[in-house]
């Protein structure tokens, strides 16, 4: 694992639903190294924090990742004011992402709710057909990357909690529906707290093993100030880790929600 | 023909290839950064603070944005003195830099505990937490009264003889006294500051963004507030300061400098810019060279004040 920290070129900027912005940067040495799951740290012009954004896709041949973020503060609007040809400033690629197994058995459902859905693109696009994508949101105004999920082959089933659109109600009815299907080999998530304890209590209960990304207010991002603590319990006791170098993806059996 | 600028500083009889040292809690045991650069990069590196016990520190959030700054409640999280001489010490001491131990502690007597433990190790110095806002018991209850600032200096410079940098909180009415108390009491140093207690409320919540309600904020805003104890404190005392707070630039650290201190400690600049350090080293180059001065240690405590 490594990381670097330099400017990369925007070569492409999208707006997607309210407030979310769709960047990719040419980066080949962050692209060749990166995996999915895990996250980039981007400089805010005029901002003390970096702010810590999930790598949405990793296009290794051309040497780009895509990241997919919602303009909700000063920082992340300063941010989205960058535009294509500009440079932008980056600590990359960081954390641990998911356990993908190189052999790709059986079927994965992934689970990502509202701006938590872009990191698990990747995993649909590995597994295609074979993979199941429950994508909540609070309305169908807020839907962001159904189609990038369709393009991956993948089953997608967009949940909206007023009804919307789609499967009206949480991705819970749709994520048990799933399950009960049998032949699962894992369970991704990304989104809220309550929608992630929802997803570790089905998967448990199913008896399928699950990981889940988590999000806390971080500070270095690359493990050195131990602000964006988690617990998790492991080998057989509770442990404060950092969600920054530790995850941000942790398995569902042990992070306490 | 250009001479090379020497930016070399000797603190406590210590040598540092150069005057910036990792300020303790912003760069963990080294070990986070190497991806970059190496720790030999560095004049030093102040170890995240550590106590006899391991600490899994406070409830998240820890941190907030603040204007020019940060907010921060960590709780002194650590695992314990015994992973840091068996395990991250060893390390360190490979990686060419002066390393610093930050201890905390609850007593006196964990205080005391852990310097003695250190005292047989081959850490260069330790630097004695008197000052961390975010722990109820120890941190900063020493450190705001001349008599408890004195008692752990006192107990802590019994137990080694390793040279002992006391770090001073700017929460005080008169951080002069406090310098001068661990003074008489033996410290070979003292650094400062740390960071000053602050709040911040999420209004639509109303809840306090970090969950230990107030923290230290830390950052350029403080800047200014660093610079005048600094002064203040090398006027006041005859051992090295070691001056930090908001720190962010070559310029920032020659000013600090010129304030009075032997050498300089960043943090929270380090997270926007893993580079500042070295920017910091190279900026003071260029700038004895353009202003033909042999050494850095030559511009300490020069300010000229009206």
């Amino acid at each position: 694992m490594s990381f670097y920290c330099s400017s990369y070129p925007i070569v492409e900027k999208k707006a997607l639903a309210g407030g979310i912005y769709s960047f990719t940067i040419k980066c080949p040495e962050v692209a060749q190294a990166a995996c999915v799951g895990q996250f980039v740290q981007i400089k805010a012009e005029g901002y003390t924090l970096r702010r810590p954004i999930s790598i949405c896709s990793i296009d290794k041949e051309n040497g780009t990742i895509r990241l997919v973020f919602e303009a909700r503060g000063k920082g992340t609007d300063k941010i989205s004011e960058l535009n294509k040809g500009d440079l932008m400033d980056v600590i990359a690629p960081l954390g641990n992402g998911f356990t993908v197994p190189a052999k790709k058995d059986g079927r994965v459902i992934v689970v990502g709710g509202g701006i938590g859905t872009p990191p698990l693109l990747d995993i649909a696009n590995m597994y295609g057909e074979n993979c199941t994508a429950i994508l909540g949101f609070r309305s169908f105004d807020k839907v962001i990357l159904d189609k990038d999920y369709a393009l991956s082959g993948a089953k997608v089933i967009v949940c909206t909690d007023d009804g919307s659109t789609g499967v009206g109600g949480t991705i819970a009815q749709p994520l048990a529906d799933e399950l009960a299907k049998g032949g699962v080999a894992a369970v991704y998530a990304c989104g809220p707290t309550p929608m992630l304890k929802a997803v570790v209590a089905a998967a448990k209960e199913a008896g399928v093993y699950s990981e889940v990304s988590l999000e806390q207010r971080m500070g270095c991002g690359v493990g050195a100030c131990v602000v964006c603590a988690c617990t998790v319990v492991r080998d057989g006791k509770e442990q404060v880790l950092r969600v920054c170098k530790d995850g941000p993806v942790f398995s569902g059996e042990e992070v306490v929600l | 023909m250009s001479v090379i600028p020497d930016i070399s500083v000797n603190v406590c009889g210590k040598y540092f290839k150069n005057p910036v040292i990792a300020a303790s809690g912003a760069y963990g045991f080294g070990e986070d950064y190497t991806d970059l650069y190496p720790l030999s990069e560095l004049g030093g590196i102040s170890c995240k603070g550590t106590t006899i016990a391991a600490k899994d520190g406070n409830i998240p959030p820890r941190i907030a944005e603040t204007p020019s700054g940060i907010l921060n409640s960590v709780g002194l999280q650590n695992p314990g003195i015994d992973k840091f001489i068996n395990y991250y010490l060893p390390r360190l001491k490979k990686q060419d830099t002066v390393v610093i131990a930050n201890i905390a502690g609850a007593t006196i007597e964990d205080y005391a505990e852990v310097a003695a433990r250190l005292d047989s190790t081959d850490v260069d110095m330790i630097e004695l937490n008197i000052s961390c806002p975010n722990v109820k018991q120890g941190g900063a209850t020493w450190g705001v009264t001349c008599s408890g600032a004195a008692s752990v200096t006192k107990a802590v410079r019994n137990a080694t003889k390793k040279p002992v940098i006391v770090k001073l909180t700017p929460n005080v009415t008169d951080i002069t006294e406090i310098a001068k108390a661990v003074e008489a009491e033996g410290a070979d140093s003292v650094s400062l500051i740390n960071t000053l207690l602050g709040m911040r409320i999420d209004i639509r919540t109303r809840r306090p963004i970090l969950h230990n309600n107030v923290g230290g904020l830390s950052g350029p805003a403080v800047f200014p507030v660093a610079v005048r104890m600094v002064w203040q404190v090398s006027n006041a005392v005859k051992i090295p300061v070691i001056g930090m707070g908001g720190i962010a630039s070559a310029e920032d650290a020659i000013e600090m400098m010129m304030a009075g201190a032997s050498a300089v400690q960043m943090g929270t600049a380090i997270f926007g810019d893993p580079y500042a350090p070295i920017k910091v080293c190279e900026g003071m180059k260029k700038f004895l060279q353009e202003n033909k001065i042999e050494k850095i240690s030559d511009i300490v405590g020069t300010v000229k004040p009206w």
